[in-house]
Formats: structure tokens, sequence, C-alpha cells
């Protein structure tokens, strides 16, 4: 028997792994994908609280579609960013895209 | 005996776990583009498990289709030196790994302690007609803003990637 | 009270002149016809309704007990504070309004005449406006709150009007002195009805003045009362803050006339007047108001004495009469005391234009440069000598009843001191004005100068202000039934009776005052000089104004100067050192604190999610998950 509890661990998990991602990789491609890693993490709670807590509703699939549609724009304008500054200083290092500081 | 939905959730479980673990530690870009795809449609399976077939749908052409194509191209735009190299870990590497761990570790244990009476009702007879209900009802102006939210990226992503025009011939 | 007509329409009288400033210098300014029509129309139609208001008000019987009061709130935090913005008419202020446009009329008609040639024309009549509007706004306020208001909008315009001519240093410098010197006596004035708010509770005079018989506490109402009384003395020019009203002829003459009889010095009398309840139920400050107003008389009378400058005997003059008004508000008269503020509004604002004539037609000030001059001035020669009559006290002149009820109050009231004074005042005023008027118009012409009489704009105002200060006396006179004195009063109406010794004795000393100065300047004589040299140093105490600027350079330099190089180094040193010290202890922290900037997007949010497992880790503890 699948219960909630295996589907917000899967997601938790997905989450982390998104997480990791994220904080601990050099490209900055390879960050996006952590965040959208993370961003389907939140799908799958949402998508699952829905089913398990709220069978005949639909509310936690619109907000997953909402998500979904962030997440879209995000990616373009995400993506947008990293070619622009790619094509400024040839590089796409996140440790390297360090002058906004003192 | 287990039955077939735990089969097919374990089956993608391992997929998604899988393939998200391979995404993050690969360290060539492109494959790490690649596995991120089989996320996708993990995850869309689990949709379908959850009787969000919709959703499913959805998740297979902006996430699977777009998204990840979308990432593909990037990386080939702004390929340089050897792609063999082309995703190595950041200096943060470790300290982001001790992080996520406490963090899944205390969502483990509170999603240990607490079980959730779910009960498995049949979903509603036709989903499609009420997502539409809701996103042209009560989320109406969510809806909007949305499509607004998405139009302004169109025309900002083509902006920002042109970037300033020259000035000089 | 229902068929008012004009007191409804109260609030157009300071309403119309306060628009026609921002009208003349925004829209007019290049027009000097327009703007100057623009001005008198405005006051032109102020008068008119004061007119309407003053008629209404005793033909509907409005006494001083039952004035017309429209009032709303302007702020209010209940409990706390409430500001009112109103209108109080009662026969005071119906007066004080009819005084106030008329003078204010007739000055703007004069001095189309006497400013034609000035670049500022059109300036000159938008800051009249607003003096006037100013002045009309303070006599029509229903409480403390509003009239300090106004008070401040004149003083401000006296500074205006006073330092005109600013390219020249004087003039710039007398209405910076005017200011200051108003300045000081305001914070005391504001100190004194804050007093009386904190103890009442209410701004509003009536509701005042139907509290402060029931209050107990003598100490702080005299307090309060004191303070209030420093207004006065400013903008009333008394002892010991008159020195900015003589430095105050540097401003063009319809200015002075303007100042001298009907917008600004007429305010502190007024305000003495509006909250005589305040004076009359502390006998020791009464005491005092009478006693300042007494000795800025005497005071005052001398110095005018050994004064050359045209403008400035009157303005000692004015000061001296202003001693008068607040000496009767002293003994126990306001009626006294209003009824001489309106007679002299009259004559003061005929000395003033017509020694404005004078000096049009000369370009001079000194009157020992001048004389002979009424073979060329006829009109300007005998509206100045009605004016200088009725000043000095001769009957039947306005200022002689006027005067005469302050004398007679004085007197009745058990102040023989002040009554004896006062005639003695009234000697001194009738000996300088004439010895003015014998060395200006009379004689034979010295240093050559020839005048020619004003054009009819200049010469039309002095007529009928000529006409005035014969008549207007007659309003308030013993032989009046039911006149001045049961219209504008504290307490109770009551009708003055003839005093024949009084009335006597002063017309006495007023001639005597005129004999000896026809014996001293009327005729070529070389007394005045011996007597200069016999007494050179009462002549030189005279002269220098008993040496009170002096005094106060001395005070400025002296001790003012001291205290401020103490503090400018206790701020320097102290206060500046503490808030730098603060400033170096933050930069320095900066300094260090930056380098946590390390511009590196991943280390911000990796403190964040760290933060966010610590936060969820605390948490979990409280909720005792974690055990």
């Amino acid at each position: 028997m699948i219960t909630l509890n295996h589907y917000v661990a899967l997601s938790a998990l997905l989450f982390c792994i998104g997480l990791l991602g994220a904080l601990g990789k050099r490209n900055a491609i390879a960050i996006l994908m952590g965040i959208e890693l993370m961003l389907n993490a939140v799908n799958i709670n949402l998508v699952a609280f829905n089913r398990f807590l709220q069978p005949s509703q639909v509310v936690g699939q619109v907000f997953a579609l909402f998500i979904i549609l962030v997440a879209a724009a995000e990616v373009a304008v995400g993506l947008a960013l990293v070619i622009n500054i790619y094509r400024r200083r040839l590089d796409t290092n996140i440790e390297d895209l360090n002058w906004l500081k003192w | 005996m287990p039955d077939s939905q735990a089969v097919f959730f374990w089956l993608l479980a391992a997929l998604v776990i899988g393939s998200a673990l391979a995404v993050v530690l690969l360290k060539n870009i492109v494959h790490s583009a690649l596995y991120l795809f089989l996320t996708f449609v993990g995850v869309a399976g689990l949709y379908i498990l959850l009787h969000a077939e919709f959703l499913a749908a959805v998740q297979l052409l902006i996430y699977a289709g777009a998204i990840a194509v979308l990432i593909v191209f990037a990386v080939m735009l702004v390929r340089r030196g050897d792609i063999r190299l082309s995703n190595l870990y950041s200096i943060h590497f470790l300290p982001a790994l001790v992080v996520s761990l406490v963090l899944f570790a205390l969502v483990a244990v509170a999603v240990g302690r607490q079980l959730w009476l779910g009960y498995l009702a049949p979903p509603p007879e036709e989903p499609l007609v009420s997502l539409a209900r809701n996103f042209l009802g009560e989320y109406v102006i969510a809806f909007e803003v949305a499509a607004i939210l998405l139009l302004s990226a169109i025309v900002g992503a083509v902006l920002i990637v042109r970037g300033r025009r020259r000035s000089a011939p | 009270m229902a068929n008012l007509y004009w007191i409804p329409k109260a609030w157009l009288i300071p309403l119309l002149p306060a628009l026609a400033f921002p009208f003349i210098a925004f829209i007019t300014r290049k027009a000097r016809g327009l703007s100057a029509l623009t001005a008198i129309l405005a006051i032109g139609v102020s008068l008119v309704i004061s007119l309407g208001v003053l008629w209404e008000v005793i033909a509907h019987g409005i006494t001083m007990d039952n004035p017309v009061e429209y009032s709303t709130v302007w702020l209010q935090i209940p409990q706390l504070l409430k500001i009112e913005a109103g209108l109080l008419i009662d026969p005071l202020s119906a007066v004080m309004l009819l005084v106030v446009t008329l003078v204010a009329f007739l000055v703007e008609i004069y001095s189309i005449g006497y400013m034609e040639d000035d670049p500022g024309f059109s300036v000159f009549f938008a800051y009249l406006s607003l003096f006037g509007a100013s002045m009309l706004g303070l006599v029509l306020a229903n409480n403390y709150f509003m009239i300090y208001f106004f008070w401040e909008l004149v003083g401000l315009c006296s500074y205006l009007l006073i330092g005109f001519w600013y390219h020249r240093a004087e003039a710039a410098r007398a209405g910076f002195k005017a200011f200051v010197v108003n300045r000081l006596a305001d914070f005391g004035f504001l100190l004194g009805f804050f007093f009386l708010f904190i103890i009442f509770h209410t701004f509003n005079f009536r509701e005042l003045a139907a509290a402060i018989p029931a209050y107990h506490n003598v100490g702080l109402l005299t307090v309060a009362a004191l303070l209030v009384f420093t207004g006065p003395i400013g903008k009333s020019a008394q002892f010991p803050l008159h020195v900015w009203l003589p430095d105050a002829m540097e401003g063009p003459t319809p200015v002075s006339a303007l100042i001298h009889a009907a917008t600004m010095v007429a305010a502190g009398v007024y305000l003495l007047a509006r909250a005589y309840v305040l004076f009359a139920s502390l006998p020791n400050v009464m005491l005092v108001v009478a006693y300042v107003g007494g000795f800025t008389a005497i005071f005052a009378a001398t110095i005018a004495i050994a004064q050359r400058d045209i403008k400035r005997i009157l303005a000692y003059s004015t000061i001296s009469q202003l001693g008068y008004m607040v000496m009767a508000m002293g003994v126990g008269s306001m009626t006294a005391g209003i009824f001489h503020l309106t007679t002299h509004a009259f004559f003061k604002a005929l000395l003033f234009l017509a020694a404005g004539s004078v000096i049009h037609a000369l370009h001079e000030q000194d009157i020992f440069r001048m004389g002979g001059l009424y073979k060329d001035m006829k009109v300007t020669t005998v509206t100045f000598i009605i004016g200088a009559l009725a000043l000095a006290g001769i009957p039947p002149f306005a200022g002689f009843w006027s005067k005469d009820e302050i004398l007679a109050a004085a007197y009745h009231n058990g102040f023989l001191g002040l009554y004896i004074l006062g005639t003695l005042v009234a000697f001194l005023t009738a000996f300088y004005m004439f010895r003015l008027i014998f060395i200006t118009f009379f004689g034979e012409r010295r240093a050559g100068l020839h005048g020619h009489e004003s054009p009819p704009v200049m010469t039309i105002p002095l007529g009928i202000l000529a006409l005035l200060s014969i008549f207007a006396g007659f309003v308030g006179t013993p032989f009046t039934a039911r006149g001045f004195s049961t219209f504008v009063y504290y307490a109770a109406p009551h009708e003055v009776e003839p005093d024949y010794m009084v009335m006597a004795l002063s017309t006495l000393v007023a001639l005597a005052g005129i004999a000896l100065a026809w014996w001293l300047y009327g005729r070529p004589s070389d007394l005045p000089e011996r007597l200069k040299e016999s007494y050179r140093w009462a002549y030189n105490l005279l002269w220098n104004k008993f040496y009170i600027d002096e005094f106060y350079l001395w005070i400025y330099r002296r001790i003012f100067w001291g205290l401020a190089e103490a503090f400018h180094w206790h701020d320097r040193h102290v206060v500046d050192g503490l808030w730098d010290g603060v400033g170096d202890v933050t930069r320095a922290s900066g300094q260090k604190l930056r380098y946590l900037q390390t511009g590196n997007l991943q280390t911000y949010a990796l403190v964040f999610f760290t933060a966010v497992v610590v936060i969820a880790l605390w948490m979990a503890g409280m909720g005792g998950m974690i055990r």
C-alpha cells in the first residue's frame, strides 16, 4: 500500500538532491537544473496532497500548473541571462560571477 | 503480494531519484541534461499514478518537451573547453551536501512520525472540466496575470539574449 | 439673528486681499496699473463689507457679551488638542475691521502716487495686500492659535515691507531688526498661550473668558498673562522692545503709515483688548501693563524732542501714543485704549502720509534742512497741522477725546501718578509736534529746498484722513449719548462722565506745549542752540535715544557672543565629537564587515538554507519532535 508518506518522502529526497545541485555545482546551467528538480519536488507534493486529502477537487493540480508555468518563464529568462553573461565574459562559472560585492 | 500501484511507484521512484542523482553528480553537462529529461518523464509517470493525467501531459509537453530542450540548446550555445569537465562541483559542494542531508533527515523524521489518514476516494469524474472551472472561475485573475507573466518573460528573454545593440559598425 | 446679510460674509474681508497677493505676484506683476487696481479693489470691497458688518453689528444689537461666532474644527486630537478656525464678530472686531480696511484703502490709493517711479511697484502692492489680509485675519480670529498665525504673518509682512528697498543696507538691516525683535516677543506670546492651553485646554477666546474668572491659581495665571503681554510689548513697540519701530522708518512712507496706524502696532493693543479678561482678573499684571505703557509714553516723548528726522519724530510719537493705549488698558479702561487706537490710526496715518508728501517733494528727511514749505504745499501743510492738532489733543479734534478718556480713566481709577505722567506726555507731544511744524512748514527756507504740491491721488487721501481726524472723535465724547463706550467695553457698558478739570488741564498743557514750541522755534532765535550747548549731556542722551540701542549692542557683543562661543565649543567638541564617534565606529565596523559580501551567489544561498535548517531544527526542538 503506497501512502501519502511515500510521496512526501520521495518529494523531500528529490528536493534535497535539487538543493545539492543548486548549491554545489559550478556551472550556471547546472544550477538552473537543480532549481528545476526542486520545483518538480514541490509539484509532486502538491499533487499528492491533493490526491490523498482532497480527492474530489483539483486545487493542488491548479497550483502545480501555475508552478510549471512560472518555471517555464523562469527557465527562459534564466537561460537568456546565462547566454548574455557568457557572451560578455566567455564564462558560465558561477564562482567567477562575483562582481556584485564591495 | 504487492499490488501494481506499489510496483509502479517503486519503479518510478527509482527512476526519478536515480536520474536526479545523475543530473547532480555527473561531470558532463550534456549527460546531466539528458538525465534531467528522464527525471521529468519519471515525474510525469508519478502524476499518472496520482490520477492527474492532464498534469502528466503538461509535464511531458512543457518540462520534458520544452524546458529540457531549451536547456540542451543553452548548453550548446555556451559550450567551451572540454565537455567532459563541463559540470564540476563548486567549492560549496561539501557544505551543500551536509545541509541537504540534514534537511532530508529532518523531513524524513517528520514524515515518519506523522501518518496521514489518506483515503483513496475516486477522482473527480471530469478532472479537466474541474480544472477549467478553477482556472476560469476562482483563479481567473491569477490565470490572466500568468499570461502576462509569460508574455513579459518571452519579451524579456529576447531582449536579454540580444544584448546591447552595437553602436559601432 | 436670522436675516444677517453682511456678517456671514465677513470671511471675505481677509480673503480678498489675501487672494490679491498671489494674483498680483503671479499674474499682473508686469502690468503696474492692473496690480494697483487689483489691490485697491480687493481692499475696497473688504472696506464695503466691513462697513456692512459694522452697520449690522449696531443694527442687530450685537454686543460684546453676545458676539457672533463662526467656527470649524481645523485640527483635532481627541482628549488632547483641538484647534479651531473661526471668526469672532463683536463690536471690537467690527470697529477694528473698519479702521484697518479704511486706513489700508487710503494708504494704497496714496501709494499709487508715492511709489510711482519705483521698479518694485507691483510687488509693493502685493505685499500691502498680504499685510492687510494678515491684520484682518488677526482681527477676526476667534482663538489664540489663529491670532498667533496671523500675528506671525503680520510680522513677516512688516519685515518684507520695512526692507522693501533691500538694496539699501540700512533698510535691509532695519527689516531684520524688526523681525528679530518681534520674534523675541512672539516667542513669549507663544509660550503664554500655550500656558493658557495647558491650564484650560482651549484656545478659544470665549471659552477662556468663561473659564478664567473661575480659576484660582493666581501664580500660574500671572506667568501666562505676563508672557502673553510680551507679545504686545514687541508688536506695539513698548519699552524695552521699542527699538525696532524707529528703524522701521527705512521702509517706504506708506508702509510706515500702515504699520503705525492700522496693521502692525495696532495688533499688540488689539491683542490686549481681546485677552482683556485674562489681564483684568490679575491686578498685579494690570499694574505692570499700566506702568510699562506709562513709562513708554514719557520715554518716547522725551526722545522725540531732540530728533531731526521727520519720520523718526513721528515714529517716537507713535511709540509714545502706543504707551498711552497700553496704559489705558492697564488702568482698566479697555474702551479708552481702543478708542485712542481708532482715532490715532486716522491722525497718525494722516501725519505719515503728509510727511511722505513732503519727502516725496524734497527727497529730504532732515527737518532742519526744510522750512517755509507752507508756501509750496498748502494742502499738505493744512492736513499735517490738523493731524498734529489731533495728536496734541486740542479740542475738538479726534485725539483730544480719546486722550481725555484715557487721562480721565487713569485719574478716576486711582492712578494719580500715571495721570500726571500722561498730562506731561500731552505737553511734550504738543511741543515736539509743533517744533516739527514750525521748523518744517514755517520760517525761512533753509538749504534752498523748494517743495511742490503732490498729485491729487496723494492729497485726496490726506483730505479724507484730515476729515476723520477732525470728526472721528465725536463718536466717543462724554457728551455723546450711547457712544463708543457703550459699544466697545469690557464687563459692562458705561457712560463716561465728563470731567471738566481733566479736559481743561490737558487742553492747557497742550496749548502750553504749542506756545513753547513757538517761543523756541516759531520765531528767529538762537535760544535752542544756546540751550543745546548749556545742556549738552541731556541733549546727547536724548539724541542717542537713551543709548538703548548701544546697550543692546553691548549685550549682544559681550554676553550673547560669549554665550554663543561657549555653545559653539560645546557643539563642536562634545555633541559633534559624540556623533562623529558614532559615525567612526559605524564606518570602521562596516569596513571590516563588508568582506562578508563575497559576491558569490551560492554562498548567500547556502547561508540562507543553512538558516532554514537551523530554524527548522530549533522549531522541531520546541515542538518536542527531537528529544
